[in-house]
């Protein structure tokens, strides 16, 4: 049997999603169902006065009106940040509490202040309309980097300070920059971004007053740490009586991992009616109150010697949390970053201080890549600084401080089990024909254009997160993944994960790889997720672990499977278990040659006796039936890697910045399905050069979101993009039995250093900050024109 | 409240519906036909592309009155016989869709160009399809699935 894992097979999920069959939450209508609209903060920043729900509740259709004081009273808990991190002098850091409806305090621009559930939607906002709040407007804080200077925002968290972390030894990195011949500084923004996944969110709660059970369909990346979530510190329900649905979800990027104000007000308030109560964001609510990403201000210095070795180097970032720490907004910008601050380089000493501040905007959280972009984007821009600044080649500059040996232990934390950084640089170059850059520099030259050419080598710590490795560092749960196996006793097989597909594909992948280990054609073969009532416990998808942690579950389950099935042959065929081999879907006995497929040991575990002679085929201790669970927990975490290059052409005139080439060459250990891989690398990239040339939050100084429709947000669309050329190295990761890596945020760590560095080298190594957009660019030529006037 | 009646993927409809409604939530809510997303409410993201008598539209910013007594295809109105359209092939042969929430509106206005421009370069292609969203696939392969579907059409 030809092995599935390695190959392009088409996706099983496909045909409902083509023919208008998916089943996203939108989608769902229950009997009786009611229809909620949040009534949300039109300020920054306020105390409420008073909310007078009077007028809105004689409207027509109204069921009922909630509010902060009902969840109150209810003992209803609010949103929680999953980690916990401790500064640098021992203190713990500082959350505020996040009622799922704010009773006293609004703190952005959407805060949701109160619910209005009625019989149909245009009567839910009709007396939404109706509700009166009495604000008292409050001086919001906006900026990043003067958080520390603006007004207290939640009491008791003073200069606005969650924590101030450390990461690495301040010692030894001035003792480092003593000896270096040069330091190479550098300022950055790495701009805010709104994950804006197609699909808004949305959550249909239902109450069954038979079984006092509460449905929850949401659009979730993880419905089992929700449901944890929401029981455990929402109150909602216990977990037995609270079932969370997410269906078919259209696309997450990390905005659905967390659990929302919605989900738990929605959730709750079915119960109190009794009905089921269905809310659909409406975009401009999605601009406003998903998380959104990134936000750091960074001042990092590289120290080397004058032929280019890297010595030493620090990173001072402000990460802004928005006006909560949400579930992963505290470990984004330190253990998601830090470690990977010093990028692919040995560097001798180094450190990383981050100081996450509150602002009156949307809390901040994991986006696609998730503080390895923003790791990435400063090591790359500082070492392509360093190049021009030496006169070393970008290329030879980073090839001269990559690590000679794997395992690589790096500067602060990881320990890097696998990899060939050099084979992916030259391959890189190759693809990108490095050398004919300068010819082409000329041709754009002679057109009146300014052409760069930039380079970025990344790695990435995914498949998160192993216990050790995460208690180790003190600041939270493991995420393993768990796998339930499960045979029917015709032969056909369901596996139920708990990992989460919203666009990546499980339903084929994860079919391939049971498809191989079990020898059973993958069209008998359905993979289970998204539901609390199907299946084990399991973690969700995020920070690349689907196939690292979840895939690798699967395996092991299987393995479980295959185990009994060599046990119960043995015993029908009466032979050693030792000496049974299985292949390609049979049992085999090595000494006769007799053999069981797979489908007659299934048959068998579950109907002893119907088709073979009257004896239990079940050996002595082992239980009727075929199922096996794993809880697969990674020894280390994986690490993809890989060089990007990119080429842009300027036109001085207008500013405008044309992306000409994108070359992308990555090492994601094993591949189980390259057409997969190829879709997940080019919407990584299309996020990442997104950041780099079009995407960008913006705030008022009064906390007003500027950028809260697809008319002021610039989205990538396909007239942006050219044709990218994406390769591979492959050395397999040690530390899983399919040796796979991940690649679902690579495109978005890699691209925008790639992008930027190219940017800048055009316009002659001046500083942009990202988006690059046309009248930025358009400065940056003009200063470049004045200053090349002045030294002719 | 007034009537609208529609042809809706070969099959006539009537339905009262209030005269606010649009073409979008007359297909998802008094249809069923639950194909069509709605992705941005503000004609941006092209999620609920449909055809009307032909032609492409956005759904969300349509009311279903002033399209009354048109025929109009959804995705759910592609196949036949139970057989995919060649753009739908086409997008699952090459990979054109990930989460699959843009996608209906993605083949929809897809089919329209190939209705207009038989053989579309990939610059048409990519200016063609700048009023579709796509989040996941970074289009790449949305545009090698519309010239394989050009092939085939």
């Amino acid at each position: 049997m030809a092995s599935l894992v390695g190959s392009r097979v088409e996706r099983k999920e496909d045909k409902r999603f083509l023919t208008g069959k998916g089943r996203y939450t939108a989608d769902i209508n229950l009997a009786n169902q009611t229809y909620a609209i949040f009534v949300r903060s039109p300020h920054a920043r306020a105390s409420i006065k008073k909310l007078n729900i009077d007028k809105a509740l004689k409207s027509s259709g109204v069921v009922s009106i909630l509010t902060g004081k009902e969840i109150a009273d209810d003992k209803i808990g609010g949103l929680i940040a999953g980690w916990a991190i401790r500064s640098e002098d021992g203190t713990e850091m500082k959350c505020p509490g996040n009622p799922p409806l704010a009773k006293d305090n609004v703190n952005f621009v959407g805060d949701p202040v109160a619910v209005v559930i009625a019989e149909s939607l245009a009567e839910a906002k009709e007396a939404a309309e109706k509700v009166e709040v009495d604000y008292k407007v409050l001086k919001a804080v906006t900026s990043t980097a003067d958080a520390m200077n603006g007004d207290t925002i939640h009491e008791g968290i003073d200069k606005n300070l969650c924590f101030d972390w450390l990461l690495g030894d301040r010692q030894k990195v001035k003792e480092a920059f003593d000896k270096a011949d040069k330091v190479i500084s550098i300022d950055i923004i790495n701009n805010r971004l709104i994950p804006n996944a197609m699909e808004p969110r949305a959550c249909v709660a239902d109450y069954n007053a038979a079984s006092e059970e509460i449905t929850l369909y949401t659009t979730s990346q993880n419905p089992h740490l929700s449901r944890l979530i929401m029981s455990a510190f929402g109150n909602v329900a216990p977990e037995h009586k609270l079932r969370v649905v997410a269906p078919d979800v259209g696309g997450g990027f990390g905005s659905k991992i967390n659990v929302y104000n919605e989900d738990i007000v929605c959730s709750w308030a079915a119960k109190k009616i009794n009905r089921a109560i269905k809310w659909v964001a409406e975009r401009s609510e999605s601009f406003l109150t998903d998380i959104h990403g990134r936000d750091h201000v960074t001042h990092a210095e590289l120290a080397v010697t004058k032929d280019g070795k890297f010595l030493g180097f620090k990173n001072e970032t402000i990460a802004n949390l928005g006006a909560y720490a949400r579930v992963f907004g505290t470990v984004t910008p330190t253990y998601l970053f830090g470690p990977c601050a010093t990028g692919v380089y040995e560097i001798p000493a180094a450190y990383t201080n981050v100081k996450a501040v509150y602002t009156n905007t949307a809390p901040v959280d994991a986006y696609r890549g998730a503080g390895r972009p923003e790791a990435t984007y400063t090591i790359e821009r500082l070492v392509e600084k360093a190049s021009m600044e030496l006169g070393i080649d970008k290329t030879e500059l980073r090839i001269k401080n990559f690590p000679t040996a794997f395992p690589f232990k790096q500067t602060l934390v990881h320990t890097v089990d696998s990899g060939d950084y050099v084979a992916g640089m030259e391959k890189a170059k190759q693809m990108a024909d490095y050398k004919g850059f300068e010819a082409r520099r000329k041709e754009s030259e002679a057109k009146g254009k300014l052409r760069g050419i930039g380079v970025t080598s990344y790695f990435e710590a995914c498949g998160i997160a192993p216990s050790a490795a995460v208690m180790s560092l003190g600041c939270g749960v493991g995420l393993w993944e768990s796998a339930e196996v499960r045979f029917n006793p015709t032969g056909q097989v369901t596996v139920y994960t708990g990992s989460h597909s919203h666009g990546q594909s499980h339903q084929t992948t994860f079919a391939q790889i049971a498809a191989d280990e079990l020898g059973v054609p993958i069209e008998n073969i359905d993979i289970v997720h998204g539901d609390t009532d199907k299946g084990t416990f399991g973690m969700g998808t995020y920070g690349s672990r689907s196939l690292a942690v979840g895939g690798i579950a699967i395996v092991n389950a299987c393995k479980k499977i295959v185990e009994k099935g060599k046990r119960v042959t043995a015993k029908m065929l009466e032979a050693n278990p030792e000496d049974v081999e299985f292949k390609d879907g049979e049992f085999i006995v090595s000494k006769s040659n007799k053999k069981k497929t797979i489908g007659e040991v299934a048959f068998a575990c579950y109907l002893p006796g119907v088709r073979d002679e009257m004896k239990s085929p079940l050996p002595e201790g082992d239980e009727p039936g075929l199922k096996e669970t794993s809880f697969y927990d990674p020894s280390n975490f994986s690490f993809p890697a890989g060089t990007h290059i990119a080429e842009v052409e300027i036109d001085p005139e207008t500013g405008h910045v044309k992306l000409e080439k994108y070359t992308a060459c990555d090492d994601f250990g094993r591949i189980i399905n390259p057409m997969v891989v190829e879709g997940q690398v080019h919407g990584g990239l299309a996020q990442g050069i997104g950041q780099a040339l079009y995407e960008n939050a913006e705030y008022d100084e009064t906390g007003q979101l500027m950028t809260g429709s697809y008319m002021d947000y610039t989205m990538p669309r396909a007239d942006n993009f050219p044709e990218f050329n994406i390769g591979y190295t492959c050395t397999h990761a040690t530390t899983n039995p399919l040796g796979v890596k991940g690649c679902g945020e690579a495109g978005a760590i890699a691209a925008p250093p790639t992008v930027m560095n190219a940017v800048i080298d055009a316009l002659g190594g001046q500083e942009v900050t990202m988006p690059a957009t046309a009248e930025k660019v358009w400065k940056a030529c003009k200063n470049l024109k004045k200053s090349n006037a002045k030294a002719a | 409240m007034g009537k609208i009646s529609l042809e809706v993927n070969g099959r006539k409809v009537e339905k009262e519906a209030p005269d606010n409604t649009l073409l979008s939530t007359f297909l998802r809510e008094h249809l069923q036909l639950t194909g069509t997303h709605i992705g941005c409410d503000t004609s941006q993201c092209g999620a609920c592309v449909v055809h009307v008598d032909g032609n492409s539209l956005k759904s969300c910013t349509t009311l279903a009155a002033d399209v009354n007594g048109s025929k109009v295809t959804t995705i759910e109105g592609l196949e036949t016989n139970g057989k995919m359209h060649p753009m739908q092939e086409a997008f699952k042969k090459l990979h054109g869709l990930q989460c699959g929430f843009c996608t209906p509106g993605m083949v929809m206005s897809a089919i329209d160009l190939l209705q207009k421009n038989k053989k579309p370069s990939d610059t048409e292609i990519r200016d063609w399809l700048e009023g579709n969203i796509c989040r996941c696939t970074g289009y790449q392969n949305i545009v090698a699935a519309v010239k394989e579907a050009a092939t085939k059409m």
